[in-house]
C-alpha cells in the first residue's frame, strides 16, 4: 500500500469520526433546543450563543466528575462495556458511502472510508456487538435496575434485529449486492427510483426496527426512567456514562445514514447525475445526503417528544407477531414479483 | 478486498484510541473521594437487598433460541438474496421451502406461547389480557 | 413442559425514584417483570400534622393544612374552614363563599393538570406533561395575585378569608377559561386517545367497583370505577347545590370499566366540570362584602365534636375535630384520600408487570404530603 494511499484512508476516518461526534454533540444540543421548542420552553442557551457550546461544557462537566464503580461491580467488565458500545457505534459509519466519487492528486477518491464488499453485513454484525455492551453493563454493575435494563434491552434488540435483517434482505433482492455502493448507485436517477417507493412495506418496518434497536422512544425501554431510573446505565457515571449518552447519538446517526442509504437513494440528489458535474456534484451529493440525514435525525427527535412508552410484552408482541410476519410476506412478494418479472 | 478492511482495522484502532483518550484525561483531572455508601449500588435510597446477580426468567433464554434460529435464516438469506436474479424460479421454490420449514417453527412457538411474553396472573380485569395464559403463582 | 419460573427478588421502588410521585417506598415482590405482591412504606414525609394540632390554636392550624395534600392546599383549607365553621355555627357571607368555591375549583383544575400530567409521564409521554404545567402556571399566577402564595395559600380563614379578590381577577379569570377550555381537546389529542396512551392503560389495573367501595378509596379513583359519588352533589357543603354540574363517572369506553384510562379520562371530563362549575360561580358572585366581616375575634368553639367531609381533588378528605371549648382543638384527626387510594394498589396491582404498576401508581394519583401528614 503506498503511502498516499494510507494517507487518505487515515484522512478519511479521522474526519468521518470527527464528523460523527461533531454530529453527536448537534444532535444531544439539537435534542435539548427541539424538544423546548416543542414544550414551549427554552432550553439550554447560556452557554455561548444560542447556547451552542452547551454539549462542550457539559463534556467538559462529565470528565471532571468523580468516577464511581460500585463495590459489588465486576470492574473490568464494568470498564469494558461503555467501550463495547461506543467503538461500534463510531465505526458503522465506516462504509456508508456519503458522497459521490471526488477527483484529487489525480485520483479518484471514494466518499466512503472503506467498501467493503459484504457492507450491509458490516452494518448488521456491528450493531449486534453493541448489544453486549449494554448487557455487560446491565449485568456488571450488580444493581436490579440495571439488570432489567440490560435484559429487556437484549431481547428488544435480538427481536428487532431480525425485522430490520429480513427488510433489508428485500432490498438485496431488489439491488442484488451487499455493497452499499451498488445500493445507492441501483436507486440512481429519477425520483422513484428511490427504495422507498418500490418497498413502502420494507421501508416502515426497517424505520420501526430502527427505533427499537437505538433504544428511542417508543421503544426506549431499557431505560425507561419511569420503572428502571437509568435501566442498564443506573450505575455509571462521569465519562462512562457520556459514553453511553454519545453512543445512543451515534447509533442514531447511523441508523438515520443507512435509512437514507436504503431506502432514500443515498447521496442520490433526484433527476441529477452526479458523476458528471466533477466536484461541484461531490458537493451536490454530500448536502443532499446531510439533508436527507438531517431529516431523519429531527424525526428521531419529534418522534421521541411525542408518544407514551411500549409496555414491554407489547414490544415483543409487536416484534415477533406483526413485524416479523410481514418482513417474511414482504421478502415472498419481493421475490414472487422479480421472479414473474424475470419470466414474463 | 484487504485493502477495505485494512480501512476497518485502522478505524478500529482509531475507535479505541478515541474511546481510551477521554477515559484518560478523566483519570487525570476527576477527583476521587471514596467512600463506602458511594460506592453502594443504586436501589432508590434504601440498602440494596441481596445481589443483583439471580436467576433471571427463563423466557429471555427462549426468546434468545429462536432468535437464533431465525438469525442464522437470515444468514442463508443474504446470499440467496444477492444471487436471485441469477437463478430465478428454482431459487424461490427452494428458499420457499426453507422458508416455509422455518414458518412452521415459528407458527408452532406462536401456538405454543412462548411468544407471548408474559403470563400475567392477575385479580380483576380480563378484557384484552383475557387470552393472555395465566399462570398460577406459587 | 412445567412452568419454569425465575428466582424472586424484592425490589425497592422509591424512596428516590423517579415516578412515586414523592417519597414513597414500595418494597415490589418480583421474578424481574411480574410483580408479585407489593408492600407500600409510607411516612418519609411525616410531620405530625395531627399532634401538631393538638398544640397550636383553631387559626394556626390552616398553614399546617396546606402543607398535607400540597398540590391541592386550597382545597384542604377550604375542608378545614367548612367544618370549623359547622362547629361554630358561622354563617359565612356570600362573597365569601363564592370566592371559595371559585378558588377550590380552580384548584381542582389545577391539581388534575398535574395528576394527568404525571401520569403521562410515567407511560413515558413528556411533552403533555409540560403542557400542562404551562396552564397550571397560569391558575397559580391568579393564586398569587390573589394571596400572594403560589403553592402554600393559608387563604381561607375561619369564618372568611386571608385577602379580597383582586381587582380585575374575575376578568382575567374569565380570560384563563376562555383560554383552558380549548386545551382539553388538545390533551385528548396528544394524550388521551393515542393509539399507545391506550394500549398502556386500558385494561391496565382494572379496580371494580366493589373492590374500591371496601377499601374506602374516593373521588375520581371510585368515580372511575363507575359508581357515582361526589359530596359536592352527594352532600353539599358550602354553596355546590347552586350549581349546575356533571359528575363524570368512568364508563369502560376503551376496556373494562375502573380501568386507569378510566381514571384517568374521569379527571379530565372533571376538568370541564369545574369551568362549568368557575363560569356560574364567576357570573352570580356578589359584587361588593366585606371578607373579614364573620371572621371570629377569638376562636373558641363550644365543646363537642365535628365530621366534616369535602371533596378535594383527590376525593374525601373529612376532618374529624374535638373541641374541649379552649382555644387549642383537643383531637384533630384527618380522612385522608391519597392513603385509601394507595392502600388499593396492593389489591389490584398484584400480577400486573413492572411498567403497569408504575402506571397504576400514577393513575391512582396520591400525594404523599397527605399520606404521611
Amino acid at each position: 500500500m503506498d503511502l498516499l494511499g494510507f494517507i487518505i484512508i487515515l484522512v478519511k476516518v479521522l474526519v468521518v469520526f470527527a464528523a460523527t461526534m461533531l454530529t453527536v454533540l448537534v444532535m444531544i444540543y439539537l435534542e435539548r433546543r427541539v424538544s423546548a421548542f416543542m414544550q414551549g420552553r427554552l432550553g439550554p442557551n447560556r452557554v455561548g450563543p444560542q447556547g451552542l457550546l452547551q454539549p462542550i461544557a457539559d463534556g467538559i462537566k462529565f470528565m471532571m466528575k468523580e468516577d464511581i464503580v460500585p463495590a459489588g461491580a465486576d470492574k473490568p467488565i464494568f470498564i469494558l462495556a461503555p467501550a463495547i458500545l461506543l467503538i461500534p457505534a463510531l465505526m458503522t459509519f465506516a462504509v456508508i458511502p456519503f458522497g459521490s466519487d471526488i477527483t484529487l492528486f489525480g485520483r479518484q477518491i471514494p466518499l466512503q472510508v472503506a467498501d467493503v464488499n459484504v457492507g450491509i453485513l458490516y452494518v448488521l454484525a456491528l450493531t449486534s456487538i453493541g448489544v453486549y455492551g449494554i448487557v455487560l453493563a446491565g449485568w456488571s454493575s450488580n444493581s436490579k435496575y440495571s439488570l432489567l435494563g440490560g435484559l429487556r434491552s437484549s431481547a428488544q434488540l435480538i427481536s428487532y434485529e431480525l425485522a430490520m435483517g429480513l427488510a433489508v434482505v428485500s432490498i438485496i433482492l431488489l439491488s442484488g449486492s451487499l455493497k452499499l455502493n451498488d445500493i445507492v448507485a441501483d436507486q440512481q436517477g429519477y425520483l422513484f427510483s428511490w427504495n422507498v417507493f418500490k418497498q413502502p412495506l420494507a421501508f416502515i418496518i426497517f424505520l420501526v426496527a430502527v427505533y427499537a434497536e437505538t433504544n428511542r422512544l417508543p421503544f426506549d425501554l431499557s431505560e425507561a426512567e419511569q420503572e428502571l431510573v437509568g435501566g442498564y446505565h443506573t450505575e455509571y457515571s462521569s465519562i462512562k456514562f457520556a459514553m453511553f449518552f454519545m453512543a445512543e447519538y451515534a447509533n442514531m446517526i447511523t441508523a438515520a445514514a443507512l435509512t437514507v442509504t436504503l431506502f432514500f437513494g443515498g447521496w442520490d440528489f433526484p433527476l441529477v447525475d452526479e458523476s458528471s458535474l466533477g466536484i461541484l456534484g461531490t458537493v451536490l451529493s454530500v448536502c443532499s445526503f446531510i439533508l436527507k440525514m438531517g431529516f431523519f435525525l429531527f424525526l428521531f427527535i419529534w418522534v421521541r417528544w411525542t408518544f407514551p412508552r411500549f409496555r414491554y410484552d407489547q414490544l415483543m408482541k409487536l416484534g415477533w407477531k406483526v413485524m416479523l410476519p410481514l418482513a417474511l410476506f414482504n421478502i415472498f412478494i419481493t421475490a414472487g414479483y422479480l421472479t414473474v418479472r424475470a419470466l414474463v | 478486498m484487504y485493502r477495505d478492511f485494512g480501512t476497518v482495522l485502522v478505524a478500529v484502532i482509531l475507535g479505541i484510541v478515541m474511546v481510551a483518550i477521554p477515559l484518560l484525561i478523566q483519570k487525570l483531572i476527576a477527583p476521587s473521594k471514596k467512600s463506602k455508601d458511594k460506592l453502594q449500588t443504586y436501589e432508590c435510597g434504601e440498602e440494596a437487598e441481596g445481589s443483583a446477580w439471580l436467576q433471571f426468567n427463563i423466557r429471555f433464554y427462549v426468546i434468545a433460541l429462536i432468535f437464533l434460529i431465525f438469525d442464522v435464516e437470515i444468514v442463508f438469506l443474504f446470499p440467496w438474496a444477492v444471487v436471485f436474479k441469477e437463478l430465478g424460479l428454482l431459487a424461490l421454490i427452494e428458499m420457499g421451502i426453507f422458508l416455509i420449514i422455518l414458518i412452521a417453527g415459528l407458527a408452532y412457538v406462536w401456538v405454543k406461547a412462548d411468544l407471548d411474553w408474559v403470563k400475567r396472573n392477575v385479580r380483576y380485569g380480563t378484557g384484552r389480557y383475557q387470552d393472555v395464559r395465566m399462570e398460577k403463582t406459587t | 413442559m412445567g412452568v419454569v419460573h425465575g428466582q424472586e427478588m424484592v425490589l425497592n421502588i422509591g424512596p428516590q425514584h423517579p415516578s412515586t410521585h414523592g417519597v414513597l417506598r414500595l418494597q415490589v415482590k418480583t421474578d424481574g417483570e411480574i410483580i408479585s405482591e407489593i408492600k407500600p412504606f409510607i411516612g418519609y414525609l411525616h410531620r405530625c400534622f395531627e399532634k401538631h394540632c393538638e398544640n397550636v390554636t383553631y387559626e394556626q392550624v390552616i398553614p399546617f393544612t396546606d402543607r398535607c395534600d400540597y398540590l391541592a392546599s386550597m382545597a384542604n383549607n377550604f375542608g378545614y374552614v367548612v367544618a370549623m365553621e359547622e362547629l361554630m355555627e358561622i354563617k359565612v357571607p356570600e362573597r365569601v363563599e363564592y370566592i371559595r368555591v371559585i378558588m377550590a375549583e380552580l384548584q381542582r383544575i389545577a391539581s388534575h393538570l398535574l395528576a394527568l400530567g404525571t401520569f403521562g409521564l410515567d407511560v413515558g409521554a413528556f411533552t403533555p406533561f409540560l403542557y400542562m404545567f404551562r396552564d397550571r402556571e397560569r391558575i397559580l399566577d391568579m393564586f398569587e395575585m390573589t394571596c400572594g402564595a403560589r403553592l402554600l395559600y393559608n387563604y381561607m380563614w375561619v369564618g372568611g378569608l386571608s385577602h379580597d379578590l383582586p381587582i380585575g381577577f374575575v376578568e382575567s379569570a374569565f380570560r384563563f377559561l376562555d383560554y383552558f377550555e380549548p386545551k382539553i381537546e388538545e390533551y385528548n389529542n396528544i394524550l388521551t386517545y393515542n393509539k399507545i396512551f391506550i394500549e398502556r392503560t386500558a385494561d391496565v389495573g382494572v379496580m371494580p367497583a366493589d373492590v374500591a367501595i371496601s377499601y374506602g378509596v374516593s373521588g375520581p379513583n371510585l368515580r372511575g370505577s363507575g359508581v357515582k359519588w361526589d359530596i359536592r352533589k352527594d352532600e353539599p357543603y358550602s354553596i355546590y347545590d347552586r350549581f349546575d354540574f356533571d359528575v363524570p363517572v368512568g364508563i369502560g369506553e376503551k376496556g373494562n370499566l375502573g380501568d386507569c384510562w378510566d381514571r384517568f379520562n374521569v379527571r379530565l371530563t372533571e376538568m370541564g366540570e369545574s369551568i362549568k362549575i368557575l363560569r356560574q360561580a364567576l357570573t352570580q358572585i356578589p359584587k361588593n362584602g366585606d371578607v373579614h366581616q364573620t371572621i371570629p375575634k377569638k376562636i373558641r368553639p363550644p365543646k363537642g365534636s365535628i365530621y366534616k367531609r369535602t371533596e378535594t381533588p383527590r376525593g374525601d378528605l373529612g376532618f374529624y375535630i374535638i373541641s374541649d371549648g379552649s382555644p387549642i382543638p383537643n383531637r384533630l384527626k384527618m380522612r385522608s384520600p391519597a392513603f385509601t387510594a394507595l392502600s388499593v394498589l396492593d389489591e389490584i396491582g398484584r400480577g400486573w408487570m413492572l411498567s403497569d404498576v408504575i402506571a397504576i401508581l400514577g393513575s391512582l394519583d396520591i400525594v404523599l404530603g397527605e399520606i404521611d401528614r
